[in-house]
């Protein structure tokens, strides 16, 4: 780091390679990474896609994405009861996937993980299957992102919103901890935290509904807890429902550049609406753990 | 002195045959009550679609004695784990008791012996003295239990529209009969216990409770005689009547509860069924060469009936879904923890489990006592009451409250017993949108758009690669790894 120099860093353009080209040099990739229709479409998640791609690129795996032949799994329409249409959706992938011979999956969302990889395998698609978390903290774990030369989160509070996909789902808890803890940042855990961890209100489908009558929206009881755990407010962690248990947060802090963090994109969305509603998005910011490690090791541009 | 029990122109041994062919008329009775109502409980379990839950024995032996018999989920809330571990270990180690009373009620009166055990000299005091302490331990706890479900506010599981009326009351009555049962054996052990301290014999065992409680009791031997009989045979006499009690309550839990961990699914928890029909056909449509499977015939050879997608009744759900309905206790945990329930919604896992055993009752066979949950107006439920269409789906559970469930498995991941409500809620979903064309419209706009679009929403498909246009990253040479 030379802070005198003004001009920005070298940077280079990545040109994502698909597996149409691939297969048609006859090349087939270390792992195929799944970008799920989130993180193609959804404006905030395709920066997390961008950061995701930057770190293949950045420790020379060999990957590639299906580009256009990818097609939504078919998870939404499963939870919402619409079995048809989740079978033909997952049909066509696994002929896509079949035909191209693929192995290994990476996908940075929990329900495209969840879904192909415990619902495929019955309808012929078999393949190891894991979630962009866990990736991250192999990378981490084999010294190849050594998440440094970047922004630094020292001193940072940061939570972490457990996906219901990733963790219940699926037991995934530890992967993006470990992620998260290499930051060297202050990890503050939410009271309903991994098995008990509080859905944020988009799973089921819920993400393209609007929700039932209530008192009030999962997502803003989900950020309220989230908020009152990063300020160390034991009084509002107390009040939280569902929980008949102890424990409150030290003394209070300052939310001045706080994080949620998060690994899936409709949990994004969720955390994201519940701070904007809570006013605070000035000072706390939500992130996917792909864009911290993207911005810890230096590669964005 | 002439006992009350012992008239002298009654002749001993015929008073003591005379207990003995009671008793054994009260155990056939009990036991065969008890046989003729787990009949019809498998009988409505047996209703339930078919699902081969076979093999994996190991797995499923391992899972059993964590989850059911050594209580492994109830310790995630350390003040109910501890009260009900007390409840349930004197539960196990008191019916040690019970086999004792068996023996003696059966043989003990004829051949006059009592206290069929005490052979096991030492080992039989500390069986008693720990009997003693339990009992007494579970008094306490019972005493907590009913504090916790009958303050002013109750502890918030406790509460909801399916907690009212016979639910509420089963489960007092159900703390009341414990404490009964403990009264009795207290008093049957100091009447006992006084009657040989008065004769100036021993007792055999240790009993530090009662030891505590002899003052209280008269010191005439036939007066304590009749108390220590009474205490004896109110004591098996609730124990038999407990017994039969079960299958019409939530107490069903404490033998329920081991099939039902010991058949729950190993698969992990996000991974929902396939629909076997679905994929037939889904293939058929891909592969014009693929062969549908005949459909299954009755034994004679006619066609059945086709069974619909998804369920709109109780028979219409796997049957271990209806072994889920008997095994619940109401206790609450799922509703607790519902990110539906906590935020208002009308959703409650344990009221779509109490429906379905409700539902099996009203349709099915039912126990002794059957009063299903009637909701009243602060409900908020608009079911339906014509009683051909209140099936499960509708009569029971509305579509309000299957739709207001985020899929997110915190009621799955918190019942001790390994109850799966988010199986059912599925189901029900699937009949909604596959049989009735019933899903909110906001849903049926995504099914489209994923028909159309291969997403969820209404983007064009060429866009989808769109996000990797302009992509640059910072040159940064990538890290030496030293192996």
């Amino acid at each position: 780091m030379s802070p005198s120099t003004p001009e920005a860093p070298a940077k280079k353009q990545i040109n994502v390679p698909v597996m149409a080209d691939l297969a048609a040099r006859n090349e087939s990739p270390e792992i195929l990474f799944w970008v799920g229709c989130a993180g193609a479409f959804d404006d905030r998640y395709k920066r997390v896609t961008r950061a995701f791609v930057r770190i293949l690129d950045h420790v020379g795996t060999k990957y590639a994405v299906l580009g256009l032949e990818e097609s939504c799994t078919g998870d939404p329409a499963k939870r919402a009861g619409n079995e048809f249409l989740f079978q033909m959706q997952a049909m066509q992938n696994i002929t896509t996937m079949n035909g191209y011979g693929i192995k290994k999956i990476v996908t940075a969302c929990p329900h495209c993980f969840n879904t192909i990889k415990n619902e495929y395998p019955a309808l012929g698609g078999d393949y190891e299957v894991i979630h962009h978390s866990t990736y991250l903290q192999q990378l981490i774990n084999e010294g190849k992102v050594g998440v440094s030369g970047g922004e630094s989160f020292k001193g940072r509070r940061i939570t972490f919103h457990d996906s219901c996909y990733l963790g219940r789902a699926n037991d995934i808890y530890e992967a993006p901890r470990e992620v998260l803890a290499a930051l060297d940042a202050d990890l503050v855990e939410m009271k309903r935290s991994r098995a008990n961890g509080l859905c944020c209100g988009a799973g089921g489908a819920q993400m393209w509904k609007e929700p039932e009558p209530g008192k009030k929206d999962i997502n803003i009881e989900r950020t309220e807890e989230a908020l009152a755990t990063l300020a160390g407010k034991a009084d509002a962690l107390a009040n939280l429902g569902g929980v008949e248990t102890e424990t409150a947060a030290p003394g209070a802090h300052d939310l001045q550049g706080s994080i949620i963090a998060v690994g899936c994109p409709f949990c994004m969305t969720m955390m994201s609406d519940g701070v904007k509603n809570k006013e605070q998005e000035s000072k706390v910011q939500v992130f996917d753990l792909a864009e911290l490690v993207a911005s810890a090791e230096g590669i964005n541009a | 002195m002439p006992s009350i029990l012992r008239p002298q122109t009654f002749p001993p041994y015929l008073y003591r045959m005379l207990q003995s062919i009671l008793f054994l008329l009260l155990l056939v009775a009990a036991f065969g009550l008890f046989a003729w109502q787990v009949r019809k409980i498998r009988a409505n379990i047996l209703v339930g679609r078919d699902r081969d839950m076979s093999g994996h024995a190991a797995e499923r032996l391992r899972k059993t004695l964590l989850v059911a018999f050594g209580q492994q989920k109830m310790f995630k809330r350390m003040t109910p784990a501890l009260l009900h571990l007390v409840v349930y270990v004197g539960f196990l180690v008191i019916n040690i008791e019970v086999i004792e009373i068996v023996i003696d009620g059966l043989f003990g009166n004829i051949f006059g012996f009592h206290r069929s055990l005490s052979f096991l000299g030492p080992v039989y005091d500390v069986l008693m003295a720990t009997n003693e302490i339990l009992a007494a331990l579970v008094i306490v706890a019972v005493a907590a239990f009913w504090w916790r479900r009958n303050s002013n506010p109750p502890v918030r599981r406790f509460t909801g529209v399916e907690l009212r009326m016979w639910p509420k009351l089963d489960a007092n009555i159900i703390l009341y009969i414990e404490v009964a049962l403990m009264l009795a054996l207290f008093f049957m052990n100091t009447a006992d216990l006084k009657l040989h301290q008065l004769e100036g014999k021993d007792l055999p065992g240790t009993f530090p409770v009662s030891n505590l409680l002899v003052g209280l009791l008269p010191s005439s031997t036939g007066a304590l005689e009749i108390m220590e009989r009474a205490g004896w045979w109110i004591h098996i006499t609730g124990i038999f009547l407990f017994l039969n009690y079960l299958p019409s309550s939530k107490h069903f839990h404490i033998i329920m509860a081991f099939p039902n961990v010991w058949y729950s699914r190993l698969v992990p928890q996000g991974q929902f069924s396939n629909v076997e029909s679905i994929t037939n056909e889904v293939k058929a449509m891909m592969d014009p060469s693929f062969v549908v499977p005949p459909a299954p015939t009755a034994p004679d050879g006619s066609a059945l009936a086709p069974t619909p997608f998804g369920a709109k009744d109780v028979e219409d759900l796997p049957w271990t879904n209806l072994l889920n309905a008997y095994s619940c206790t109401e206790c609450g945990r799922c509703t607790s923890v519902c990110p539906a329930n906590l935020t208002g919604k009308l959703l409650s896992p344990r009221k779509i489990i109490m429906d379905t055993r409700d539902r099996m009752e009203e349709k099915y066979e039912s126990p002794l006592i059957f009063r299903p949950n009637q909701y009243g107006p602060e409900a908020k439920h608009e079911l339906v009451t014509d009683l051909l269409e209140a099936t499960l789906l509708r009569g029971k559970v509305t579509p309000e409250e299957l739709w207001a469930c985020t899929t997110c498995n915190a009621c799955v991941e918190s019942c001790p017993v390994n109850i799966n409500p988010l199986e059912s809620i599925i189901e029900m979903r699937r009949f909604l949108v596959l049989e009735e064309s019933a899903a909110p419209n906001s849903l049926n706009v995504m099914f489209s758009n994923i028909e159309n679009n291969g997403a969820p929403w209404a983007f064009s498909p060429s866009d989808r690669f769109n996000w990797a246009d302009d992509l640059f990253a910072a040159e940064k040479p990538a890290k030496i790894t030293v192996a």
